[in-house]
């Protein structure tokens, strides 16, 4: 149980320090680097509490994925960084004002939640579904594929959509570049790709 | 020394409060905003599974890989519309931008 506690401790601190370093990092490829590191901690989060599979989705999805993604476009825009960094003493205290508020509020709830709330008594260990013979995969898996299935889908077509949204938004035709138009090869009839002339002596055949 | 539910909980709300904190410190750096936003989303997948684990109930995370899902979607059109808007107008300052106001 020591152990638990000092994994927690760990990961816990190094969570919230590169959270913190991701949004006061100078250099935005260097924040999207914190963020990387965030997200690998609170997979080890994940897999303390014993949700092994949704920390395994949170490496592949957020490292693999989306931090990769920014970092693609943090790097391809050429934009002057430190100008864009111009207010941040001025909205410092304005941000820290707002995040005591809300800090203390949630410290507020917290404390009045589990003190009589719902999750009352919860000084308790956090049971890891261990005492099931099932894996965390398989269990998500029995009832994400059964009760679940219609929000699955509807999750895929969210991504579908995504995925041409982002598609159609940043293709661009440039012009004077030639492309091939399957749909004029394709109605190309020997009556239009062909044309039998008779020229005149010394004159070309069209200009 | 056990680590409960409010163990996770308060990491929870510490990293919630930091994105929230990102995105008025960075207001001009809209990069920066959208990975606040990402933040704020672990937090809430932090919370989800924590109470998941702690009533034994694996729809917490359930819902906390639609959060994934919807949080990736997001980051992907995002980070579109960002492109785009750079290719138009050089920069990426969002403070002043008011291109939709005609």
């Amino acid at each position: 149980m020591a152990l638990q506690a000092i994994a927690f401790y760990l990961m816990a601190a190094v969570t919230v320090a590169a959270g913190f370093c991701v949004v006061s990092a100078r250099n935005p490829v260097h924040s999207v680097l914190w963020l990387i590191l965030a997200f690998f901690s609170a997979a080890g989060l994940f897999v303390l509490m014993g949700a092994e599979f949704l920390a395994m989705l949170l490496v592949v999805v957020y490292v693999g994925a989306v931090a990769v993604l920014f970092l693609f476009v943090v790097m391809m825009l050429d934009v002057d960084f430190a100008a864009l960094r111009q207010g941040f003493a001025r909205y410092m205290p304005l941000g820290l004002l707002i995040g005591a508020f809300l800090a203390a509020e949630m410290v507020l709830v917290a404390t009045t939640v589990s003190s009589q709330g719902a999750a009352g008594h919860s000084e308790g260990p956090l049971a890891s579904g261990k005492d099931s013979a099932l894996s965390n995969a398989e269990a998500i898996g029995r009832v994400l594929y059964t009760d679940y299935i219609y929000f699955f889908q509807a999750a895929g077509l969210v991504l579908l959509v995504a995925m041409i949204g982002a598609i159609v938004l940043t293709l661009r035709h440039k012009p004077g570049v030639k492309r091939q138009i399957i749909m004029n090869q394709v109605l190309r009839t020997p009556k239009t790709g062909m044309k039998l002339v008779n020229p005149n002596r010394g004159e070309g055949i069209e200009g | 020394m056990i680590i409960g539910l409010a163990h996770y909980l308060a990491v929870a709300a510490i990293l919630f409060t930091i994105g929230v904190f990102g995105i008025f410190v960075n207001r001009k750096n809209i990069i920066v905003i959208l990975m606040s936003i990402e933040l704020i989303l672990l937090a809430v997948n932090i919370n989800l599974v924590a109470f998941s684990v702690y009533l034994g109930n694996l729809v917490g995370q359930i819902f906390a890989m639609f959060v994934l899902t919807v949080a990736a979607a997001e980051a992907a059109v995002g980070l579109a519309i960002l492109v785009t808007f750079f290719r138009n107008r050089g920069d990426i300052a969002v403070d002043d931008a008011s291109m939709m106001k005609g």
